[in-house]
Formats: structure tokens, sequence, C-alpha cells
């Protein structure tokens, strides 16, 4: 069992990572996950703002938001949705082969989830091209949206309030293709750690804090997806 | 350092003389050094911040713009916010006094997170560089709090490095406060339980509680404002059906909170030296870490008194104004509790009690003018008059500032292993005491009158003039006030008594090792067998002052 | 120690539920639920998170007491962040 190893290491104190401020490696074990969820819960106020703001727009504008939601590629956000699953499955069973002890097979998920994070964001760009292309970029002199609001056929889009839409849109996503980057950046570190073998089962917090921060940009996408993506799809 | 010094006189090994060097301080990871580092940044920004207040205040002592520009006077009120805040508020207690302390008061070695501790330091720095740049390239004149559309749409000043740098500093107090965090859960030694943390520890941890919750909400407004300014990004913009006020609720969802960032390590420090130099138990413990932590969480729920004016529901107006006046049932447990515990107190008037003193009623006064601008009616007729200008200069520099004096003299000895000379600190204190109060009473008086803040002419109302020029008289004084303590403590450093361990004969586990401590803070771990502020069993008195 | 070990097969199931549940959010877009699109998207997504949470994020095994709470407080928090702020926008007598 990997537990009593740790148990082992934590009474004979050999364990190299452990610091010297930490009585044991089970305590600084325990620090390091409370701190990792402490940052967690300040990026969801970071996130949480622009979802404020978004909710209120919506709210205002919804005609508007609905208009500008049909112009995003739902074929392309719901292959991105898949693929950010995807690479969420693969950091758990990075996670877990930690735990269990491989060290080749920590290396592979966490490449794996790498690859799919970077695929996400070749996506992403992808989308941004377009919108870049069919004039849809807030606070530009070419800034257009045809159509109307789905419920009034006969009411032209407001551009005004389709705007905010991309405001909120490209500020959004953009923060979560942001630590997107982030993240790609401190896995491909990760694995170069792993490859190495830093860690065992005694000692992955840095992959399981990892981890954690993969997941949680994983949850944001969750919500963004319907958010954006998904509104008066069916008029 | 004092390091030649205490190395001559042969005492041991302490954090202060164990290495020497430039690199030895820049890339320590020992609290108590990050401590001092801390130290040096927020009295540098310190000065450069009261550097600006003194020009406001020399402007303001004629009725005629005739010293500065209006659009230089914009920025000077401008940069003097956001360095005081920003710079040298936030950080003062928690990162210097919170930073030095909280392991030691919990009988740990260290923080949790010793690394991070060092790298919100450089964090600081990083966005205090990134201050001075937008000080030297030509300022920023937002007002403290960027509201837009005029900082995204109007102004041509450094409004994006001076986000950029709040941004950074922000990320800075984030650290700190979950290191804070995690370290009072995780790290306290044995015996050390939550009813017996000193009040000074559970004030940090409220205050951490804000710092993590809150400073995340201000980053994405300022980001929000750079994106707008950079990429035409529409969120807070009109012309995209954007609503200006959505910024100010964000900017205040943290920005009221961040008060009581700034006031609640006051408060722990004022327990502390109440205590020790009336030689009693603090007056309801439970009650006081409720108190700090009831703050913490309704300091939330009362943003929008700041925006009664600017346009929001009026329902929403009156709800927030009610839930304004709950922030005042803690504060008054907190003041009615430290009268309690002076009660039949054996009461000495060191230097830091009479900071204390000065804390306590300070304090209520601003706390008390705040119940005027909680209440709808009144703050309709004082929005953006001096009388809130002197409502919160009473809570930070009354209050915090006053604290944080205070409790550099009280653990001066510990962090410096020097006796600081108590009778200029006495006449320090009573400086800045006197000189607070003229600075600042008569502001309550002009803004009653109508004046308003932020104008740098007030040729119109020369009637205002009179008590403007006592207001700056008393600034003088409070200058003289805080170099003082400036300079002797550097003069202390080097020609002060050496410091008992214990020279209060105060309770507490940071008064049990040597002074300065050992790098790890305690030669062995220490296990806590009594209750916080058991001055009942200490029989030793304040010793006398010469 | 932490050390629960979740079952490759859980992590299986949850990632096949979350991929049903995309699908599933997709299809419920199109079609016409009156009010309850919105709903049923952020249901959905609200189920999609807790899975992840519970189950990649190794919450519902976690030894460590004060995570549940972190998680807790942050999102009531940000619930104060939104009810207050709405219940400005909400009632304003103007638009």
């Amino acid at each position: 069992m990997p537990s009593s190893e740790a148990a082992v290491a934590n009474q004979t104190h050999d364990n190299p990572a452990l610091l010297h401020h930490f009585a044991s490696a089970e305590q600084q074990k325990n620090a390091a996950s409370f701190g990792m969820w402490l940052f967690l819960a300040t990026e969801i106020m970071f996130f949480g703002g622009m979802f404020c703001a978004y909710l209120i727009y919506r709210y205002w504008y919804f005609g508007d938001f609905g208009a500008a939601s049909k112009t995003l590629d739902i074929r392309l956000g719901t292959i991105n949705t898949a693929v950010l699953i995807c690479s969420s499955f693969t950091v758990a069973m990075a996670v877990r082969s930690a735990q269990t002890g491989k060290r080749k097979a920590i290396a592979v998920f966490l490449l794996l989830t790498i690859v799919l994070g970077l695929v996400f964001l070749g996506i992403k760009g992808v989308e941004y091209k377009a919108k870049f292309e069919e004039h849809h970029v807030p606070g530009q002199a070419d800034f257009h949206l045809a159509g109307s609001v789905p419920l009034h056929p006969d009411l032209p889009v407001n551009q005004a309030h389709a705007q905010m839409y991309f405001s909120l849109y490209f500020a959004m996503t953009g923060m979560h293709a942001l630590h997107m980057v982030i993240g790609v950046g401190l896995f491909s570190f990760l694995t170069y750690e792993a490859w190495n073998g830093r860690y065992s089962p005694s000692y992955y917090t840095p992959i399981e804090n990892g981890g954690l921060y993969w997941h949680f940009v994983d949850i944001i996408w969750i919500y963004l997806f319907p958010l954006f993506y998904l509104i008066e799809r069916h008029r | 350092m004092a390091t030649a010094a205490v190395g001559e006189l042969g005492e041991r090994e302490n954090y202060l003389n164990r290495e020497y060097g430039i690199k030895s301080w820049l890339l320590t990871v020992d609290h108590k050094r990050i401590a001092l580092l801390y130290l040096a940044g927020i009295t540098f920004f310190f000065f450069i911040g009261g550097f600006f207040a003194l020009l406001i205040r020399l402007e303001l002592m004629t009725p005629a713009g005739d010293l500065v520009q209006a659009d230089t006077y914009n920025k000077l009120f401008t940069m003097h916010g956001q360095v005081m805040i920003f710079f040298f508020l936030i950080p003062a207690v928690p990162a210097v006094l919170g930073n030095f302390l909280i392991p030691m008061m919990i009988g740990a070695k260290d923080l949790a997170f010793p690394h991070i501790n060092l790298l919100s330091w450089y964090l600081y720095i990083l966005g205090g560089t990134l201050m001075l740049y937008t000080i030297l390239a030509g300022g920023v004149d937002t007002g403290w709090t960027f509201y837009t559309p005029l900082s995204t749409e109007f102004l041509k000043t450094q409004v994006i490095t001076a986000a950029l740098a709040v941004f950074v500093a922000g990320f800075s107090s984030i650290l700190t406060g979950l290191n804070f965090i995690v370290t009072i859960h995780r790290m306290r030694c044995p015996g050390m339980t939550w009813d017996r943390l000193p009040l000074f520890v559970w004030a940090h941890y409220a205050t951490s509680l804000i710092q993590v919750l809150g400073t995340p909400v201000l980053a994405i407004a300022i980001v929000l404002v750079a994106l707008e300014r950079l990429l035409h990004l529409g969120v807070f913009n009109p012309a995209m059906g954007g609503d200006p006020l959505l910024f100010q609720h964000l900017f205040w969802f943290y920005s009221h909170p961040a008060v009581y960032i700034m006031i609640l390590p006051g408060m722990g420090i004022i327990s502390e030296i109440v205590c020790c130099f009336s030689r009693k138990r603090i007056f309801g413990y439970t009650a006081m870490a409720l108190a700090v932590l009831g703050i913490a969480v309704v300091g939330f729920l009362v943003w929008a008194h700041h925006m009664f004016v600017a346009g929001i529901s009026i329902y929403a107006a009156l709800v927030f104004s009610i839930l304004s006046y709950f922030v005042a049932v803690p504060s008054a447990i907190k003041v009615f509790n430290w009268t309690a515990t002076l009660y039949k107190g054996s009461i000495t008037y060191q230097t830091p009690m009479l900071y204390a003193f000065g804390f306590i009623g300070l304090f209520t006064i601003g706390g008390l003018t705040g119940l005027f601008l909680a209440c709808l009616g009144i703050d309709v007729h004082v929005t953006d008059t001096y009388f809130v200008v002197a409502h919160f200069h009473y809570i930070m520099v009354g209050g915090m500032v006053m604290a944080y004096l205070g409790g550099m003299h009280f653990w001066w000895p510990k962090i410096s292993g020097r006796m600081y000379p108590e009778g200029w600190g006495r006449l320090a204190a009573l400086i800045v005491f006197l000189g607070f109060n003229l600075t600042f009473f008569p502001q309550f008086i002009l803004g009653y009158m109508g004046m308003p803040r932020r104008y740098w002419d007030y040729s119109k109302a020369p009637e205002f003039q009179i008590l403007n020029v006592l207001s700056t008289a008393g600034a003088t004084i409070l200058a003289v006030g805080y170099l003082l303590p400036m300079t002797y403590f550097l003069w202390s450093m080097r020609y002060g008594e050496p410091a008992p361990d214990n020279p209060w004969n105060a309770a507490g586990l940071e008064w049990m090792t040597s002074s300065p401590p050992p790098t790890y803070n305690f030669d062995e771990e220490p296990v806590v067998t009594w209750e916080a502020y058991n001055y009942d069993e200490i029989k030793e008195e304040v010793p006398v002052a010469q | 120690m932490s050390e629960h070990i979740s079952s490759v097969k859980l992590y299986v199931g949850i990632w096949l539920a979350l991929l049903l549940c995309t699908g599933l959010t997709v299809f419920a877009s199109f079609q016409d639920l009156g009010p309850f699109n919105a709903v049923a998207a952020l249901a959905i997504a609200t189920f999609k998170a807790s899975l992840v949470v519970l189950f990649f994020m190794h919450v519902k095994y976690a030894s460590e007491k004060m995570t549940k709470l972190t998680i807790v407080t942050a999102i009531f928090f940000f619930l104060i962040l939104i009810t207050l702020s709405l219940a400005d926008y909400l009632t304003r007598l103007w638009t």
C-alpha cells in the first residue's frame, strides 16, 4: 500500500521533499492541498466578477445575446467541450498513475493532456479568426451583426448590445484561454519532472495541485459553453 | 541592521546575525526577514504618499489654486490614494507585523509556504515599481477608484500601468492572505487550540479571508478597465449598452471590505496592547474573536453605500443602508470590550498604550461618523465632501496608523533586540495624536459646511480658509510625529539598550523566545497549556521605564 | 495521507457521463422549453461541474476537511456578489 510507504517516510523523516518547518509529510501535503483550494476560491471570485457582468447584461439584452450567440460555431464549441472533458480524464489518470507509482504512465497522461489542451487552443484560435473575418469584434469601426432578434423576427439586432455580447465573449473565453496557456506551461514542467522520476506515491503534490488547477479551468468552460453557445438555439 | 552591534555583545545566534550580506536578505525565506523587507518597502511608500499629501495640504492653504494646476492636483490626490492604500495601508500590518508574529504566536517555525511568502514580497516590489513608473511617467488622475467611463474613455494619463501596479500588488496581497489562512489552520503547535489563539491572530485570519475572497473581484474589474482601454472591449462602456455603475459595484465589492483589511489587523494589535498594559485578560474573548469574523463577513454586504448618489436603485440603497448599520454591532463590541478590559486594570502608560488609547478614541469617532454616512439621507448631503475625507482618515490614519505605530513600539524589542527611547516614544505619540486631530477634525466641519473633496480651488468660498489652514498646520505637526519614531527606531538599532526577552512581562508565545528570535523561532517546539492573556497568572508588572 | 485511489472503471464512467451530458445540453438547447432552456443549461452544467469536483478532484474522498468548506465559502461569497448586485439591477426605476 502506498499509504504505508508514506507512513514510513513520515516516521523516519527521510523524505527529501519534506520541508524543515513541517512536522510530517502529511501536514505538508494537507497544507499544500488546502492552499491550492484557497487559490481556486480566489479564481472563483475572479471569474465570478465576469459571470456577474454576464448575468446582468444577458438579463438586459437577452434578444440581442440570442442573435449573437447563433453566430458562434456550435460544432466547434461542442468538439472543444469534449476535448476539454477528455483532457480532464487524462489528468485524473495522471494523478492516479502518480498514486500507484507508474512513472511512464504519469508522463504519457500528462503529455496527452498537453496535446488536448493545445487542440483546444487551436480550435479556439480558428473560432476567433472567424469572428475577426465576420466583423464580430467589438469596438471596431466595421463591427456589424446582421439579422434580427430570435423572438421578434422583424426587430433588427441592436449593434451596441451585440457588441456587449462579444465584449463578454472575448473577455471571458480569452481569460479562460489564458488560464489554458498557463496550464499547458505548468504541465510541460510537470511532465519533465515526472519523466525524471521526481514523483512517487509518497510525494506527488505538484501533480495533484496541477490537476486541481486543470480541472478548475475545465469547470469554467463547462459553464462558458452553454452560456455563450446555447442561447436561443431552438428559435 | 543591528547585526554588527549584536555580534560585539557576544549574543547568541538569532535571525539577524545568522547570515550577512545582500543575498541572505533578498533570497531569504525566513518570515521574520521577509517582514523586515516589507517594512523597508512600506516605509518608502508611506513617505511617497505622505509627500503627495503634503502638497495637497499646501495647495489648500489658500483659496486660490495657486501652487499647482488643476490637472496636477487631480494627479496628486489620485496617487496619494493609490500609494497609501495599495502600497502602505493594505500591506502595512499584515505583511510586516503579521508576517513577523503569526508563526511565533502560534508556535510554528515559519509560515506554511515560505517561498510563496518571498514571492509575495517580490510581487509587492514589482507592483511598487510599476507605481513608481506611473508616477515618473506623468502620473494618473482617475482618482484612486479608477471610475469608468472617466478611466476608460477620457483620460490620456498612465491608467494602464497604474491598473497593472494595483493588479500585481493585489496578487501579492492574495498570496499573503492565503499563506496566513493555511498557516493558522495547519501550523499551530500542540495545545494551541482555536480558543487559545491571540486576538491578533484571529484578526489576521479575518483579514486574510477578505484578501482571498475580495481581491480577485478588484483584479477582474481593473483588468476589464485595462481591456477597454487596450482592446476597446466595452463591458462598462455606455456606447455598447454597458453600465459604468457595474464597475463601481465590482470595485466596491472589494474596496469596501478592503477598509476592513486595513482596520482589522489594527484591532488585533490593540487587543494585545490593552491586555498587556492593564495586566488583565481580555474581556469577552469569544465575542472579540467572533466580532472580527463578523466585521469581515458583514463587510461584504454593505458595498453600495459608496454609490448612494451614483444612481443605483433606491430600494437597493435602502437595503445597503440598513446592512451598513449592522457593521456597527461587532465594531461596538470591540470598543466596549477594550474599555471593559481597562476597567479595574493595573494600567501603565508606556508608548504602545498611548497609541492604543489614541486608537480607541479616534476609531470611535471614525466609526460613529461612519454611521452618519450609512444613513441614506445624511449621506446624500455629505457625499463627496470633506466630511467623508475626515471620516475615513479617522479610521485609516487615526485607527490603522496609530495601531501600526503602537504595534511597532510594542514589538520593536522583539524585532530588533533593542529598546526604543521611552521618553521620545511618549513625546512622539502625543505629537501624532495632536497633529492628527488638528489635521482632520476641521475637515469634518468643512465637509458639513459643504466643502467638496478633490477641489484644488475654493476661491468662491474663502470662508473655508481658516479651517483649511488649521488642517495644514496639523499636517505639519503630524509629519514631525511620523519622522520622530523613524529616527529613533533607526538610532536604537545601534545605540538602544539591549532588550530582554520579555520587556513588558507580556503573555503570548512570541515573548517566550529570545529577542531577537532564533531563525526557527523556538529552540524547542512549545506546548501550550494555558489560555490566551493569562495575566492573572503573571505576577510581574510592566517594568517602569526610565 | 488522503490516499483513496479511485478505480480506472470509475474514471472512465465519469468521463463518459460528462460526454453524455455535453450531448444532452446541446440537444436540450434545440428544444423549446420556454423559460426552462436556461434552467436546463445551468442545471446540466452544474451537474457536470459536480462530477468533476467530486470524483476527478477527489473531494468526495478528501481527508482534508477544509476542502469542502473552502468551496462552499467561495460559492457563498460569489452568490453574495450576484444577489446584492441584482438587488440594484432588478429594482431600478429607470433603465
